[in-house]
């Protein structure tokens, strides 16, 4: 179940967006969040929703997966979106009790409020859904590359990265292991209030914690033993690779920023 | 006669961990392994093997007055403690808290990266190493879908890669199956021959001991008996204690001897005794 969550976002595919160079990936998220702020129209929104759904069909997976990306946060959305429409004033006013009015104004900022959500949604998804996990550990190294001039430790961070996503599948099939065990010894799990919940879980937590501990020391040896001894010096069996796409999906972005500018009000 | 080199020399090693009370975990051992030496190691839990083999790595705090240990020829001190280290690749027990790499490829390439080899020159010995062991297919598989063999023959694979002089397994069978049993230890067996290396087996498993050139007895931290696998299992029963799995026939042959029969003193199979007891009762 929790597998699912944590590394069951990632699949495998060969389509364009799958093929981009995690760095570009990850900057040009991180780039599209920034320039949904220029969206300031119904043209401006429009745009950006037609861009994002050819994004979606570059990478060839299913429109559903990105529909249960959203899922999980639509309390959180609607709330962000009641406040906006109940407490926005301007325009026509429909309906008015108190504080709290229903206007034209109201309206139409809910519902940019909402796209704005649902376009980031969908292209922070598209990045989980397209790299493995891994290499946005390697992009993440390389972004911070530069933060070694204030003797940031980028190497030993993005090993420490690695090493945590190599361990998930590890721990899970030993938590489960360890529930199974304490399972025959009667110990329930997700019965009961969350008081008694809450409880179920201590016998769980500490035997993994032990466990773990073992482990990491076993694990620091052996690192030691094959010569670790710290970032400085060491060379890079994975390497990065920027292709013509990734400079064409900066290309893109570029002829949308421009676009969203010459665009909005 | 070709001319025999110590490849390993040890000399009044002294041990105690740090913080710990009562007799110390080795006590005086001295030790020469010959090169291209297979050496297996026997001692019931706690009797300091895997000291004894983290002590050669220098992965121990030891003192100056510890003892001496030589490897290849060079004296291990702070100094040179990474050189040792190249001369020698260890297998641990257990196949998952030694997987460094989010792949198979990744980890083989892990050790090569520690010491800064270039890139094109990695990727050949990755290959290299990977093919000897017969994991190539695997090269880009997680450590989760591999059984607990493949993963032991992915770190066999980073060890060689490195080129040692010297692999010390330290129980790396114990955690296996049969069949991940024999597949590591064939798969030791044809390195050590292509290679020349030199092999310290650390354990429990009496055909592993029994395939030994020598096998060292250790006890409370203390070298208690080295000779070859004959030798050794004239023990007989006594080997359980040291911590020894004794099979059947094994045992059996300590009950005939003390029944005063003369039993055959080399290491026989189950068969083999068989074989024995029948000829010998044709023979009477
Ligand atoms: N990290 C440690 N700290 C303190 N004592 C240890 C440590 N590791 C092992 N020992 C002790 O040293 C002795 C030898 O242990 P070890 O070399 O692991 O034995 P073996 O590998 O033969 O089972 C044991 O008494 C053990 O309890
Ligand atoms: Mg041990």
């Amino acid at each position: 179940m929790m597998n699912k969550l944590l590394l069951g976002r990632f699949i495998p595919g060969h389509s364009l967006v799958h093929r981009l160079d995690p760095r570009s990936k990850l900057l040009l998220s991180f780039y599209y969040i920034g320039i949904i702020f220029l969206a300031n129209n119904w043209q401006t929104y429009l745009v950006l929703f037609l861009f994002t759904i050819l994004a979606v069909r570059l990478s060839e997976i299913k429109m559903s997966f990105f529909i249960r990306g959203v899922r999980p946060l639509i309390w959180l959305i609607l709330f962000t979106v009641l406040l906006q429409v109940f407490f926005t004033r301007g325009g026509t006013t429909y309906w008015s009790w108190g504080p709290i009015v229903l206007s034209q104004f109201g309206i139409v900022n809910g519902i940019y409020i909402f796209m704005r959500f649902v376009l980031i949604i969908f292209m922070s998804t598209l990045l989980t859904l397209t790299t493995p996990p891994l290499s946005l550990a390697d992009a993440i190294e390389a972004i911070l590359k530069p933060l070694r001039v204030v003797h940031f430790p980028v190497y030993e961070v993005a090993l420490m990265l690695s090493i945590a996503l190599r361990f998930v599948p590890t721990l899970m099939d030993e938590t489960e292991k360890i529930m199974n065990a304490q399972r025959a010894r009667g110990v329930d799990f997700g019965e009961g209030n969350l008081f008694q919940q809450m409880r179920a879980v201590v016998p769980l937590l500490i035997p993994l914690f032990v466990s773990s501990f073992n482990r990491a020391e076993d694990l620091a040896t052996a690192m030691e033993a094959r010569g670790y001894q710290g970032g400085e010096g060491r060379s890079k069996y994975r390497v990065l690779v920027w292709h013509a796409i990734d400079s064409w999906s900066v290309v893109g972005f570029a002829i949308l920023t421009v676009i969203l500018i010459w665009l909005r009000a | 006669m070709t001319d025999v080199t110590k490849i390993i020399e040890v000399e009044h090693l002294n041990f105690r961990y740090p913080q710990t009370e009562g007799r110390p975990a080795l006590n005086d051992v001295n030790l020469t392994i010959e090169q291209g030496e297979w050496v297996a190691i026997i001692g019931h839990n706690g009797s300091g093997k895997s000291t004894l083999a983290k002590s050669l790595d220098g992965l121990l705090p030891l003192t100056p007055d510890s003892g001496t240990i030589r490897v290849a020829g060079i004296t291990l001190s702070e100094d040179n403690v990474w050189n040792i280290r190249r001369q020698i690749g260890m297998v641990f027990q257990n196949p998952d808290n030694q997987f460094v790499g989010a792949t198979v490829e990744d980890d083989v390439a892990f050790g090569l990266e520690n010491i800064g080899l270039p890139r094109e020159e990695m990727l050949t010995r990755v290959h290299a190493a990977l093919k000897r062991v017969r994991m190539l297919e695997f090269a880009d598989r997680e450590p989760a879908r591999l059984s607990g063999g493949q993963k032991q023959r992915v770190a066999i694979a980073g060890i060689i890669a490195l080129q040692p002089q010297i692999i010390i397994l330290d129980e790396s069978t114990s955690m296996l199956d049969p069949t991940g049993r024999i597949e590591v230890l064939e798969t030791v067996r044809e390195l050590k021959e292509q290679a020349n290396l030199t092999v310290i087996s650390i354990t429990h498993d009496i055909d592993e001991a029994a395939n030994a050139n020598r096998i060292i007895i250790l006890d409370d931290g203390e070298i208690k008996e080295s000779g070859t696998p004959a030798e050794i299992f004239q023990y007989g029963e006594r080997l359980i204690e040291l911590g020894l799995d004794v099979p059947y026939a094994e045992r059996l042959k300590a009950a005939l001897r003390r029944q005063n029969l003369v039993v055959p003193q080399q290491y026989l199979t189950e068969e083999g005794l068989v074989d024995w007891l029948w000829t010998l009762h044709s023979k009477m």
